[in-house]
Formats: structure tokens, sequence, C-alpha cells
């Protein structure tokens, strides 16, 4: 049977790990290769790389990063994070990447994941999607955010993730900005809402701070790949450790 | 032996043994080569019909779509080639999008003609809210058949499958996998000197890097 997957998520920032709370009051904490070495070692079932870095002539470094990780590590790469176009694309994708993540390019010009998708095949392009919960109760939902969360965009959470797969998008990684940061669980609404409303594979990420919130999560989100950084990176749990708790309560995980 | 720069990283034939990884212009060729390259083997990345026909071994990888790959192959003139290379007896394996191409046709866009090295055909999975297209992630293999790059390997292990078509041999016989998605589809195939694995070893860590090391085994034989 499939496995659910566990994904580290490393953010890096001028070629070194940092991780963000909240977006902001960023950590130094390392070194990418040796962060990506140790998660394989741990049993990661693959890596998300996500450069944080604001200016676009150290993008370069990523480039670099990227061609180390890739001569250390056999795992599945995604890398995400100011793509723009088919030529950054292409240069993450040579540079030994598997997966790309896109989300203001894709915000801005749709076009682009069909264009992504038919050029270098849908497996590799994955919708990061920032979404985060409107205030208007009773209707339950969620609006996207673009340029790292900081700029509302009036479209629909829920709408956009079906549009991106009809595009041709092969994954959804699902942020809830909500929870990202906080440690308080999920949003366990919203990651059922678009795992339902798609046929793609979907990654859910924000707000991971304990074991039980990655079973609830894909029990009850039925998430097909769970993301989590601080939980992972700040050794509260060791990988191994979340999947021996994920196989005791039932869930199908790679030991 | 001199080859043009844009054929070949490498501008003279290397001695000895040395595996021709295709470079066809489709998906992620750098892991396939970094995975060699760790277990010490001398790899080319190259799509000069010259080193496939000197090559100790030939790997197809592959992700995308079997149309264009097989398009690819004809504007490379890499189907005669490669058909001349597995004609010798010398090890050949195809990754992914690299197994699909060898059989019959594919029922992508309509149809579409393989390599028919392969009798059988290449079949979409079908998508429901249990089974999300692509395939993407760690699955189990079943054992059928031990092979020469699968010698060792336990029943249950996990590979890394990322894909939305499956290979259907006509001849049950060289099938040495299964894998359930779904549907029980072929997960790894042996002919002769084919092998061929729908898993990405090159993505697979430990258990995958064991498979690819088996096959360097088998091209240092040769």
């Amino acid at each position: 049977m499939l496995a659910r997957r566990i994904i580290p998520c490393l953010d890096v920032m001028n070629g070194r790990v940092v991780k963000g709370v909240n977006f902001v009051n960023l950590q130094d904490a390392g070194n990418p290769v040796e962060n990506a070495r140790v998660y394989q070692e741990e049993g990661a079932d693959e890596l998300v790389f996500l450069d944080i870095t604001a200016s676009p002539e150290k993008r370069e470094i990523m480039i670099e990063v990227v061609e180390k990780t890739a001569r250390k590590v056999f795992m599945p790469l995604t890398v995400g994070g100011g793509v723009r176009n088919l030529g950054d694309i292409r240069g993450l994708l040579k540079a030994g990447a598997d997966k790309v993540s896109i989300n203001t390019a894709v915000v801005k010009d749709s076009s682009l994941i069909q264009r992504a998708s038919r050029r270098f095949g849908k497996q590799c392009i994955v919708v990061a999607i920032d979404a985060k919960r409107v205030d208007d109760p009773p209707n339950l939902s969620w609006e996207v955010y673009i340029y790292g969360g900081r700029t509302p965009t009036g479209i629909d959470a829920l709408v956009w993730a079906e549009r991106v797969e009809d595009l041709g998008a092969g994954e959804i990684l699902l942020t809830s900005m909500d929870r990202d940061g906080t440690e308080a669980g999920y949003d366990i609404e919203l990651t059922e809402a678009v795992s339902h409303l798609t046929g793609i594979p979907l990654i859910a990420s924000g707000g991971a701070g304990t074991l039980r919130h990655l079973y609830d999560v894909f029990q009850y989100g039925k998430a097909d790949a769970a993301l989590a950084a601080s939980i992972f990176h700040y050794r509260k749990y060791s990988i191994i450790q979340a999947k021996e708790y994920l196989r005791k309560k039932g869930i199908v995980v790679r030991l | 032996m001199m080859e043009k720069r844009e054929q070949t990283k490498m501008e003279v034939t290397p001695r000895g043994g040395f595996i021709v990884v295709v470079d066809y212009g489709m998906g992620n060729l750098r892991s396939v080569e970094n995975a060699l390259s760790k277990l010490g083997y001398l790899v080319v990345v190259s799509r000069s019909p010259q080193l496939i026909k000197k090559a100790h071994g030939v790997i197809l990888p592959g992700v995308g779509s079997f149309r264009d790959c097989m398009e690819n192959l004809k504007k490379h003139h890499l189907l005669f080639p490669l058909r001349e290379f597995i004609r010798t007896g010398r090890p050949f394996l195809g990754i992914c999008l690299g197994m699909q191409v060898l059989f019959t046709e594919s029922e992508e866009f309509g149809k579409s003609g393989g390599m028919n090295l392969i009798k059988g055909k290449v079949r979409q999975f079908s998508q429901n809210e249990q089974m999300k297209i692509p395939h993407m992630g760690w699955n189990t293999v079943q054992i059928k058949k031990k092979s020469p790059i699968l010698r060792d390997l336990q029943e249950g292990t996990y590979f890394y499958f990322v894909h939305s078509f499956y290979c259907i041999p006509d001849n049950q016989e060289v099938i040495t996998t299964t894998t359930d998605y779904g549907v029980e589809f072929a997960s790894s195939i042996w002919k002769d000197n084919i092998l061929a694995c729908q898993f990405h070893p090159e993505k697979s860590q430990e258990v995958g890097l064991r498979v690819l090391r088996q096959f360097t085994q088998l091209c240092e034989k040769c």
C-alpha cells in the first residue's frame, strides 16, 4: 500500500537553514546539506527546501545548495520560493531538484502551470497555496495569499485548488497561514476540503506541534503527506519516532 | 575518439567499463548520474550513438509523457543505437518512463507506439477519491521472481514511485515484482538482458542504491 509521507521542510536564506515563526523572527540553524543528510538517515520520505532569500541576485546560491544536496541525498527533493518562470524551473530541475513548488508566480499568471507541466511533466510541478481563514461566520472559507503571506488576493482557496489541478499541477502544497508557526495543529477542515475536491496528491503544512497533529491530518484531513519544520528541526521528535507513533495508530508509513 | 561537445560532457571515450545514462531531454538525469558516481562507477550522461555502442551498460531514465519520450528518442536518432545495444546482450536498465517506452503501445493521447521490445501495453490509472493521480510516494513491492538487480530483495520493500501510467506485459513471465495501487501492476520486469523498473531506484535511498549497485556489477562482467 502507498505510504503516507512525512516531509521535513528547511527554510533556506542565502544558503543557510533558518526557521521562521509566523514568517518573521528568523534564527540561523545550520548547513542545508548536513540537515538533509540527517533527515535521510532518519527515514524522511522527501525533503522540501524553501528559499526565502530576499534578493534575486543571491538566488544562484540556492542552485549550488541543490546541486550539493543532490549529490549526497537520494530521495525526492522539492524546491520552492521565488520561482518566477520556466527558466527558474529548468535551473532547479537541472541542478537536481525533482519537483519545483510555485506560489506567487502562478497566481499572477496561471498559464505558467500549464506551460511548466507540459514542458517538464506534471509530476514535477507543485503548486503551493497559502490560505487564510476568512472571518465571516457562519460561511467557512479561505483566501489565497501571495508574496510569502503578505498580500491577500481575494481568491477563494478551494476554487483555486480545483483550478490548479485542471491546469496541470501534479501536487498541491497547502499551508494554513492561521496555523503556520503556532504548533497548534494543522487546519484539518481546510486540508480535508482540498483533499476532497482534488484528485492530485496533497501535502498539508502549517501547525504541526505534536505527533497527534500528524495523525489528525492523515486520518481526518485526508492528506497524502504532512510537511513539518520546527518539530523535527529542533529535535522535539525524530522522524522515526513520528513514524512509529503513526504506525501504532494504524496509519501506513514507511519504516 | 573525439565526440562533439554538445553530444557529451566527455571529449574522450573512457577506457574500461562505463555506463551511459541516455540524455534525451526527459527528466532528472542528474540523480541517476549522482547515484552511480556515488557507487564509484564511471558514468557518462550522453546521447552519442558511438558511446552507447561502447558502453558496458545503458540506463534509459525519464519522467513525463510517453509520446514526448518516443518523439525525443526519434529526434535524437536514438532508437536504432538503443536496439543495437540491446542486441549485443549487454545490460540495459529502463527506469519509469524508460520502462514504459519498451512496450508495444501506450493508451496516452489515444494510442502511441513504443519500442515494442516487450510485448504489452501501457495504461492509465483510474482516478478516484482514494487513489490520487499521479501515484506518488513510497509503495511496497511483492516479489514474483528474482532478477539480477533484485537478488537480495525483501518482500514488502518500499520504493519511490511517481507515475500516472502502468505497464501490462502480455507475457506474465517477465514480471519480477508487482505493486498495488488500486490495481496490481508490474513494478519491475526482466527479459534476457533487459531490466526495467517503474520505481525510481535513484530516489529510493539505500534500497535503491543497492539495485543500482547490482546493475553496475552486471555491467562489470561484460
